[in-house]
């Protein structure tokens, strides 16, 4: 990626594939990442249904909404889901795919002339990348600090169905969340090398439809996990 | 056995210079190569696969016998099992997607080249990885359907399920990126005029097989990422003992994949046969749209009826009622597609080549296995039925009198469009009726044993059941296979030297991977050809002729044509193995997930920042 050779293979890859004559006049990546989402939506499908009916079923707690008392020992377990921090988590995932919508919109427009500092900072493509970027990595940051008070509150991925489920759900979105952040950074970086034109809308497009993609699950996720009892 | 595929077939030959060699098939990202490369490597599979049946039946050629141990046997039907669906049949029809659907939709290649060399190398290590274990007696033993909570640690401590868990989780990934790929081929990379509807039968079914897979393959993702995560991590999803876990958890995630599989498993050899028969009858494939919708009816209802390998679980009425029903459904578009090809022969020019012959042995031996299948569709039969050999005897009917006798009839059709020579005739005639003879005589009689009470999966029983002499006929039956295949073994080596020249066209077919020179050059189509019709040779316009005869045309290079050649890579080939090595490091040592990881990751971005072919000019 450092060498001369590559930057100008990154020109090349980038570039629209107009000598290559496609059926739909699509850039076959295009099709191809739509197939991807169709593909991870029975991913989650699957990963959701098993949380759904597993719901209510633990037999010992913690639970999500309700608070169980060990009958052994005594010890009061409160409902473990935490909804005021991880709305501010969804919102700033949500505002992430917003910054995602405005550094596609700059890398497509990248040639147009800017007049004002307005046009200057909606045209910097650095900026909304890094901003999508961080806020997708401030969303793993609160999924950590989430991870961890549930285990110190005695909810491991060990401990009942209701764990279980729900660490390998929300892990498994995590997972694509951080897959989505790599991807970004490193767009960020091809953008900081050779900087990203309109020629190269096409990646960055490709790029957004995931991260919109996995922001979508994740409301879904919220909804019927953290809102609905 | 799989390293037959990194030998060098004579094919190579046709190409100059620096395509010959291991490195090149190391290298090559063409998608007629690698689907030779799928081809030899899943004939490979298929002949262990065989082996592991013939000793099977030899197990149960007679009463009482001791030729393996209980534990062996519970390996070799696991592995059979196995070995034919993931490694032997899949990937036959994946041979068959590379080589072909370019070629019939008119493009010079698949949509992502380096992709599906990808493909097949984590189809190899994965196959390998979940083959090798048998060797030292620790492989897969929880049947190829591994229920869970039987597969789970407590009841199943060793390595065995370790393999299989891991290996599953490793071939999907192959088949998902090879989906993902071929799906986007058949939108998007089909020739000028080549609509839908003009499209060959068997890109069709590709292409239903592809939405398929995509859809099918995330949900036993999920179901073994649970198993994975149990047995590994300790985590609860299919522990009932005591975390109240659903014991029908793993039945319902694995069988909403595993019936559509069937229909992944069945469709490229319905669509094989719907070009051999046209072409052997002279005639084209009769009511072609209705095939059509056939197809996607079957792939569509295929996700509706997971349940009816549930029915002895207890659902109760209604989900029996509801899947039963949706079962009988499918009877319908599949005995249109049984009714259309005898239509397609009826007053034809019939030509009973071998390759039509495994195509007509197809309609005949699916028809059985289907009509046995509709016996088990109504849930009282189906417990009558249920675990005795006459599932066993349904299922082998649709796979191997299915699956197999059309991709045989693809092998024999293709060969010379493959290999630019014909297979013997005669030798062929051979393999067809010994196969025939011995498909029947091994598992017609497991309706009776099955209908008699003998479960599947036990490794002996006593006399006296009144087993023995089905199993008698069924063991000679298995017996016979190995001799069938050494036929065609010699006929596939020997044409393949000294084989007859075959031209473009022997057959006279009417489709477009027909106008082209055998073997294909690596550019497939020197012009991309204009398509008018569905039969561009038989009923072309003169676009269509044009086209053809531009095409026909042998000798010439990419340069002097002025078509631009993908590079060859190694770098899939490295992304597959730093995956397949990060997967043994949950069974081996942690270090290699991190070397396995990194090489991955190393490799992928060097991929992904490296360009696929020269500048363009």
């Amino acid at each position: 990626m450092a060498t001369a050779a590559h930057t100008s293979a990154l020109v090349h890859t980038s570039a629209p594939a107009h000598h290559h004559y496609t059926t739909l006049g699509l850039d076959s990546r295009k099709v191809a990442i739509w197939a991807f989402i169709g593909s991870e939506c029975m991913l989650f499908v699957s990963l959701i249904s098993t949380y759904l009916i597993y719901k209510g079923r633990s037999v010992i707690g913690p639970f999500p909404h309700e608070t169980w008392t060990d009958p052994s020992t005594g010890q009061v377990f409160k409902p473990i889901l935490n909804i005021p921090v991880t709305s501010a988590s969804t919102f700033v995932l949500l505002m992430s795919s917003l910054f995602m919508v405005l550094a596609l919109a700059a890398v497509q427009n990248k040639e147009l002339p800017k007049r004002t500092r307005g046009e200057r900072i909606l045209g910097n493509s650095k900026l909304w990348l890094l901003m999508t970027a961080l806020a997708g990595t401030t969303f793993l940051g609160f999924q950590a600090y989430e991870f961890t008070s549930f285990v110190h509150e005695g909810l491991s991925i060990r401990r009942n169905l209701f764990g279980s489920t729900f660490f390998t759900l929300t892990g498994f979105h995590g997972a694509h969340v951080t897959a989505g952040v790599l991807w970004l950074v490193t767009m960020l970086a091809i953008d900081y090398r050779r900087g990203l034109g309109s020629k190269d809308s096409l990646l960055v497009d490709i790029c957004a439809l995931y991260w919109h993609f996995v922001d979508v699950v994740w409301i879904a996720i919220f909804t019927l996990v953290y809102l609905i009892k | 056995m799989a390293t037959t595929a990194v030998q060098t077939p004579a094919y190579a030959a046709e190409y100059p210079g620096e395509h010959n060699g291991l490195w090149a098939w190391l290298t090559t990202v063409d998608h007629k190569r690698i689907g030779i490369l799928y081809l030899y490597t899943a004939l490979g599979f298929f002949v262990f696969g065989g082996i592991e049946a013939v000793v099977i039946r030899i197990q149960l050629g007679a009463p009482n016998q001791h030729l393996v141990s209980a534990e062996f046997y519970n390996q070799l039907f696991t592995m059979h099992g196995t070995t034919m669906i993931f490694l032997a049949i899949m990937p036959l029809s994946a041979a068959f997607f590379n080589f072909l659907i370019p070629l019939q939709i008119g493009a010079r290649d698949v949509a992502f080249p380096r992709l599906n060399a990808f493909s097949y190398w984590v189809y190899l290590f994965g196959g390998l990885f979940i083959t090798i274990p048998i060797f030292f007696a620790v492989a897969p033993n929880g049947g190829w359907f591994g229920y869970a909570p039987l597969t789970t640690k407590p009841y199943s401590p060793g390595l065995n399920i370790d393999f299989w868990v891991i290996g599953l989780q490793i071939l999907g990934i192959s088949s998902l990126a090879a989906a993902f790929n071929f799906l986007t081929t058949i939108i998007n990379l089909r020739a000028p005029g080549m609509s839908l509807m003009r499209m060959p039968m068997f890109t069709w079914m590709a292409f239903v097989v592809q939405v398929l897979l995509v859809l099918a393959f995330p949900v036993i993702t999920i179901a073994l990422v649970f198993l994975l995560f149990d047995r590994f991590f300790g985590t609860n999803f299919y522990n009932t003992v005591s975390a109240g876990a659903d014991p029908l958890l793993w039945q319902h995630l694995f069988w909403i994949f595993g019936h559509p599989e069937v229909y992944i498993l069945i469709l490229p050899a319905f669509g094989l046969v719907s070009e051999v028969i046209p072409v052997s009858s002279k005639k084209p494939l009769f009511g072609y749209p209705v095939m059509v919708y056939s197809g996607i009816l079957i792939g569509v209802l295929g996700f509706g009826v997971w349940a009816h390998h549930m029915f002895a679980v207890g659902m109760g009425p209604i989900a029996d009622t509801f899947f039963g029903l949706a079962t009988m459904l499918i009877a319908i578009p599949t005995g249109v597609k049984i009714f259309n090809w005898i239509a397609t022969m009826a007053q034809g020019a019939v030509r009973y080549t071998t390759a039509n012959l495994f195509a007509i042995a197809l309609v005949g031996l699916f028809t059985i296995g289907g009509i046995s299948g509709i016996m088990h569709s109504s849930p009282p039969a189906d417990l009558q039925q249920t675990d005795t050999y006459f599932i066993v005897a349904h299922f082998h009917y649709v796979l191997f009198g299915g699956s197999i006798m059309g991709i045989f009839a693809g092998i024999y059709h293709y060969f010379p469009k493959i290999t630019g020579r014909m297979l013997d005739e005669k030798l062929g005639l051979w393999h067809f009726w010994l196969m025939f003879i011995a498909m029947n005589l091994t598992f017609f009689p497991m309706h009776f044993s099955g209908m008699l009470g003998m479960p599947r999966r036990i490794y002996t029983y006593d006399s006296g059941q009144g087993w023995t002499a089905f199993n008698v006929m069924s063991t000679v039956g298995a017996l016979i296979f190995p001799v069938a295949m050494l036929f065609f073994i010699y006929n596939f080596f020997k044409s393949r030297r000294s084989g007859e020249i075959a031209g473009p066209n022997p057959w006279g077919a009417g489709t477009l991977e027909w106008t082209i020179p055998s073997p294909p050059p690596e550019y497939n189509f020197a012009k991309i050809p204009t398509v008018t019709t569905r039969y561009p040779l038989w009923e072309g316009k003169e676009a269509d002729h044009e086209s053809a005869r531009i095409n026909a045309q042998t000798g010439k290079t990419p340069d002097e044509l002025g078509i631009i050649i993908p590079y060859s890579t190694i770098k899939p080939l490295f992304v597959a193995l730093g995956l397949v090595v990060m997967f043994c490091g949950l069974i081996w040592t942690k270090a290699l997930i991190a070397v396995g990881a990194g090489t991955m990751i190393f490799s992928l971005y060097s991929w992904l920042l490296s360009p696929l072919e020269p500048e363009h000019h």
